[in-house]
């Protein structure tokens, strides 16, 4: 049962890890224009990210 | 009409400047509709100098831009966007719509907690399931339940809020609703498994309590962004009429005023292409008034001095001089926006369908837990823990799981089969309110027909007539010349001095010719013979030097389908009513030819509003299509309402489904969606009842296991998810 005392806490740090970037994309406004997205990725011309703009502090 | 309002909107007044300097604007963008109107709109302001940055959200059409520079640039950004063709207004961002923004992160951010330690929970879970206490020994069962009850504690205080609060508002007003049996069950299943695990208790329903709150906000989720709505389709109108207008002082002088600061008796000066400020009477000046905001009518009216002009119809051919008869806040512009206000907390009385299952299900769900505490406490012979305990897990195999995703989830599916067949369900509970209908309240011009006159005889006209025709209007505001440019679309010749006659015509010259376009009187020929229906037809005549050469035709047509739609709303049983603000006699012919019996012409805003009360209040259920200002009220205020995405955006806002493209049969098509929708709700309860009826005597009599309750909870959900997808096999 050793085997347990390294991998339940890794496993944790890998959800928390997931959760962590799902908040991250939450604030940085990544779902705030779903359908926009699905528009975007046909412009051909490099779609840069969003910069990290004051209005994205400001949403915030 | 966009370009009028533009030319008195003042966007400098919604600049913001934020802490590194930039000014801020955030515009709301007309006729945003694919990845190509994205990428003009941004890269045409992405090439001014100035601009920092420019993102369009496609989702709310919110545009937001931030420049280098002072509030003055405004008008160039937002002028900018107007040449690629889009419509501009003001927004402010504060005022609307912060608030669920708000709510949507907070419920994506309890939903991902939620997913995270349902996830882990269950990974230790399988273990405990799959392994005896033989095997593991109590020490490593300890160990497991306290990681699980780790994770799911603070998990279940985190993403739980939503219902927490929800419950607790309602139990303080001594009432109850769905979430009042979830948070008990949520809470109680912590409770008590945490008391377990400290006296090293077999079962700990810590899993239970994380899967329900994990899918329960999944229904949440979705109701909410099926819910949400443009909401305050008001306070957009009375933005219209922020701006200025300008007024005439005693000594002859002119000066600018803000629009709500108008008073009876002020004299007014309108010119061409403005928005006309107040209900007002002609002093001087001959013009024709658009009047399609207030009346939903295309065709200008002429008004000469001493006529009423309303507030919101816009100023097409000359200059005109008016005296205000009743302030801003006294107008029929106001008077609709009361009535769209009265008409928005009518519709507030709708009790939606999951509330009213609620209704029962609380009460009935919170006795037979209690009778089942008693029940073995008293009877079973055993401690109280252990007969709270067994309450507890009645209260979560009971908790409404299936029945908090039977609507949602039918909703989304629905919304989103309509959405690929370009129907755009705004409110989540519209499909519900669309298949109890049994009225139908259609508006005529717009609606039943096109909305735009069409040239008719295209094929007895030459390209060179039309090449000069359309370029002599080219100009105009006038319906007729946008019909004639929408004909041809070649090179337009260079006009010389190019004059508008109101009510009468327009005049240019070409090649040291004189040329006229206008009404039969001004430069036709009065002999000529009329063919055609005088009701319906309108004419343009051409004169060039002084000869009538040849007439273009028009005509505002029916949708292809609207015959064939009215049948069919027959067929399902739907009385079909034509409420026109038109004349009489064109509303009883379209209705005539659509085999439409009760129909009535010459109504105001008011009268309409007033019609669809009297239907509602002899319990009829009613339905309104309809895409004119003066349609707005009775949109709001209807059961459930519709109109096409050509109508103005504050009927759209109004209405409940949007329609896009020129087929009315969208309105039948999302009836029998409705209807269809509405089967499956109420299959998905009985599926949800009927697995409460195998479940729930297991849990009386305290058969049920942790395994058993996660097992039963995710199984009852995925049926019911399951049996709504047989919406997307829906035929047709």
């Amino acid at each position: 049962m050793d085997v347990l005392w390294y991998l339940i806490p890794l496993a944790l740090l890998l959800g928390l890890c997931g959760l962590g970037i799902f908040v991250w994309t939450i604030r940085s406004g990544q779902y705030n224009d779903l359908d926009g997205a699905a528009h975007r990725i046909l412009i051909d011309d490099d779609d840069k990210p969003l910069p990290d703009s004051t209005t994205i502090r400001e949403e915030k | 009409m966009s370009e009028t309002l533009n030319q008195i909107h003042d966007f400098s007044a919604y600049v913001e400047i934020n802490e590194y300097g930039k000014s801020c604007l955030t515009l709301m963008v007309e006729g945003v509709h694919c990845a190509a109107c994205i990428q003009k709109v941004e890269s045409a302001l992405q090439q001014l100098s100035y601009v920092t940055y420019a993102r369009l959200n496609f989702s709310t059409k919110r545009l937001r831009v931030e420049w280098d520079g002072g509030a003055e640039l405004a008008r160039d950004v937002a002028e900018t966007i107007r040449r690629q063709g889009y419509g501009v207004h003001p927004y402010d961002p504060k005022a609307i719509q912060a608030e669920s923004d708000e709510e949507e992160r907070q419920l994506q951010l309890c939903l991902g907690v939620a997913a995270f330690a349902a996830g882990n929970i269950m990974m230790i879970s399988v273990a405990l399931w799959s392994s005896t206490i033989e095997v593991m020994g109590i020490g490593t069962r300890d160990l497991m339940h306290w990681l699980s009850g780790l994770i799911a504690m603070p998990a279940v205080y985190y993403s739980g809020q939503p219902f927490f609060r929800s419950a607790w508002s309602v139990l303080k007003h001594g009432k109850t609703n769905m979430d009042v049996p979830i948070s008990l069950g949520v809470i109680g299943a912590v409770l008590v498994s945490l008391w377990q695990v400290l006296h090293h208790g077999e079962d700990a329903y810590f899993d239970s309590a994380v899967m329900l709150l994990f899918f329960l906000l999944i229904g949440r989720y979705l109701d909410f962004r099926a819910r949400r709505k443009a909401r305050g389709a008001a306070s957009d109108l009375l933005a219209m009429m922020t701006g200025t207008a300008i007024i005439l002082l005693e000594d002859g002088t002119q000066k600018s005023v803000p629009m709500r600061d108008l008073k009876e008796g002020m004299k007014v000066l309108v010119p061409m292409g403005q928005r006309i400020p107040a209900d007002s009477q002609v002093l001087s000046g001959v013009s024709e008034i658009d009047t399609s905001l207030v009346t939903g009518e295309t065709m200008p009216r002429a008004v000469k001095e001493g006529d009423t002009v309303f507030a919101g119809t816009t100023n097409l051919s000359a200059p005109l001089q008016l005296i205000v008869k009743s302030a801003a806040h006294d107008s029929l512009l106001s008077e609709i926006v009361r009535l769209m206000e009265r008409a928005e907390q009518g519709q507030a009385k709708y009790v939606r369908l999951a509330d009213r299952a609620a209704r029962f299900y609380t009460p009935a769900v919170h006795t037979l837990a209690a009778l089942t505490f008693f029940g073995w406490w008293l009877f079973g012979g055993v401690d109280i823990p252990h007969a709270v305990l067994i309450a507890v897990t009645v209260l979560i195999i009971t908790c409404p799981c299936a029945l908090g995703l039977a609507v949602p989830v039918v909703q989304v599916l629905a919304s989103g089969r309509l959405m690929k067949r370009h129907i755009l369900v705004k409110s989540g509970d519209a499909l519900e309110r669309l298949a109890s209908v049994d009225t139908i309240l259609l508006d005529k011009t717009g609606t039943l027909t096109i909305g735009r006159p069409k040239l008719l005889n295209r094929a007895g006209v030459t390209d060179e007539q039309l090449q000069i025709a359309a370029s002599l209007g080219a100009s105009s505001h006038h319906p007729l010349s946008k019909a004639l440019a929408q004909e041809w679309s070649g090179d337009l010749l260079d006009m010389q001095d190019v004059r508008e006659f109101p009510g009468q015509g327009i005049e240019g010259h070409f090649n040291h010719k004189r040329i006229r376009m206008g009404s039969r009187a001004w430069c036709g020929n009065k002999d000529a013979a009329i063919d055609g229906d005088q009701a319906f037809l309108q004419e343009l005549w051409l004169q060039i030097d002084a000869v009538p050469v040849m007439s273009f035709k028009f005509q505002d047509h029916l949708r292809d389908d609207a015959k064939k739609t009215i049948e069919e709303l027959k067929a399902l049983g739907i009385r079909p009513v034509l409420l026109s603000g038109d004349r009489q006699v064109v509303a009883e012919r379209v209705a005539a030819e659509l085999g439409i019996e009760d129909v009535s012409g010459e109504l105001s805003p008011v009268d309409k509003f007033n019609r669809m009360e009297l239907l509602r209040r002899d319990g009829h259920h009613v339905a309104m299509v309809g895409d004119g200002l003066n349609d707005a009220p009775t949109i709001a205020g209807a059961d459930v309402s519709i109109s096409p995405a050509s109508a103005i955006d504050m009927t759209q806002n109004a209405a409940d489904i949007v329609f896009m493209g020129d087929h009315l049969g969208a309105v039948t098509e999302a009836y029998r969606t409705a209807i269809f929708s509405g089967k499956l709700v109420r299959q998905n309860f009985a599926l949800a009842i009927l697995y409460n009826v195998f479940a729930v005597p297991l849990a009386v009599f305290g058969f049920v296991t942790p395994l058993i309750a996660a097992i039963a909870m995710s199984g009852s959900s995925l049926v019911v998810i399951a049996n709504s997808f047989r919406l997307t096999r829906m035929k047709g």
